[in-house]
């Protein structure tokens, strides 16, 4: 509990990141994952989002769930930015399984490549998978 | 050692519920702390008291207010997850209650450990 | 770090993308992620670069309910139970469940 003093003291900010790995629409993980992305730049700490596997898929451009009657979520990405929270990582890897490309995404990314992002996850004080 | 807890499933239908409480049990049994357990996405069913499991079986309801009432950890169920999935106060269980997503991120910065189960 | 692998190896692609982003961490596999610990499993062999260094735990109760006895595991893999679940998490922490 001390170290805990000791950061509280420091006032000190935490590495937060949020693990993307399914795709939107099927199931609703992506859209509440957002909803604690969104919640979480009221707290001022380093935030960050992966995006890997069929996480991918939910920042593809052209996205329109309205025939499904359900919430059309990401130009919601494209807000983050006025967030403060602009680093959204995709793994390159992900991207090419699925034969995309960053060009075909709705908001700019930093593609890395795996070990880039097995080395970005490694440097989290906590990690939100859903 | 502070730990926090996520549960994003509902009870029964996968383990994550029950792993969620072990892992709980198992922390308080060496002395951490659990400040709190946070109910998001479909976890939000494991808060509502209206559950009536067979004799033979677990009430993970019940299970997880007798540890808030022996131990103090903190309940506590996403409104928005919860309003969009019919959970209200008048169903929620002993020592749950309904509150808003800050309380996740507010604890996964208190906490030491934020241990997450789901599907 | 701790990772957690929650899905049969034979379910979904969770145990890959685990180990491809495993580097020198720790992973622990609980519910139905014990399956891969079995060593006459094909998942089995992807397990052990990591388990041969120690890295790799399988949750005790998990493998009990499934009817998984200790000594059909794959060489270097430990079990552990709940509290040690926690001391790994308290030990190697932050957590990170691949679901």
């Amino acid at each position: 509990m001390s170290d805990e003093a000791n950061w509280e003291d420091a006032g000190a900010v935490k590495r937060f990141m949020f693990v993307n790995r399914k795709a939107p629409h099927g199931t609703i993980y992506a859209l509440e994952a957002l909803e604690v992305v969104l919640i979480s730049a009221a707290f001022d700490q380093d935030v960050s989002l992966a995006f890997l596997d069929d996480g991918v898929h939910q920042l593809r451009q052209g996205q329109d769930a309205k025939a499904l009657g359900m919430k059309n979520f990401a130009p919601t990405f494209r807000a983050l930015d006025d967030y403060d929270i602009d680093k959204l990582y995709v793994e390159a890897e992900s991207l090419a399984q699925r034969g995309l490309s960053a060009e075909e995404l709705i908001v700019p990314v930093q593609v890395v490549d795996r070990e880039r992002m097995s080395a970005l996850m490694a440097e989290q004080d906590v990690v939100m998978s859903f | 050692m502070r730990f926090a807890i996520l549960v994003n499933e509902g009870p029964y239908q996968h383990e994550a519920a029950d792993s969620a409480y072990h892992f709980a049990a198992a922390a308080l049994a060496q002395g951490h702390e659990v400040s709190r357990v946070f109910f998001y996405m479909d976890g939000v069913h494991n808060a509502n008291r209206l559950q009536e499991p067979q004799q033979d079986d677990r009430n993970i309801v019940r299970r997880w207010s007798e540890l808030a009432e022996a131990h103090g950890t903190d309940l506590v169920v996403c409104v928005a997850a919860a309003l969009r999935r019919g959970v209200k106060d008048e169903i929620l269980g002993a020592g749950f209650r309904i509150s808003g997503l800050g309380q996740l991120v507010e604890v996964g910065i208190q906490a030491d450990r934020l241990v997450t189960f789901g599907d | 770090m701790l990772h957690t692998v929650n899905k049969s190896p034979l379910q979904t692609r969770d145990l890959d993308s685990c180990l491809e982003h495993l580097a020198g961490e720790r992973l622990l596999l609980i519910e139905d992620g014990v399956y891969a610990a079995v060593a006459a499993g094909e998942a089995s062999a992807k397990l052990r670069g990591p388990a041969a260094e120690g890295r790799v735990y399988a949750l005790g109760p998990d493998l009990e309910a499934r009817g998984i006895g200790h000594d059909a595991l794959a060489d270097g893999v430990e079990v552990v139970d709940y509290a040690g679940f926690v001391q790994l998490v308290a030990e190697h922490g932050p957590h990170q469940a691949w679901l």
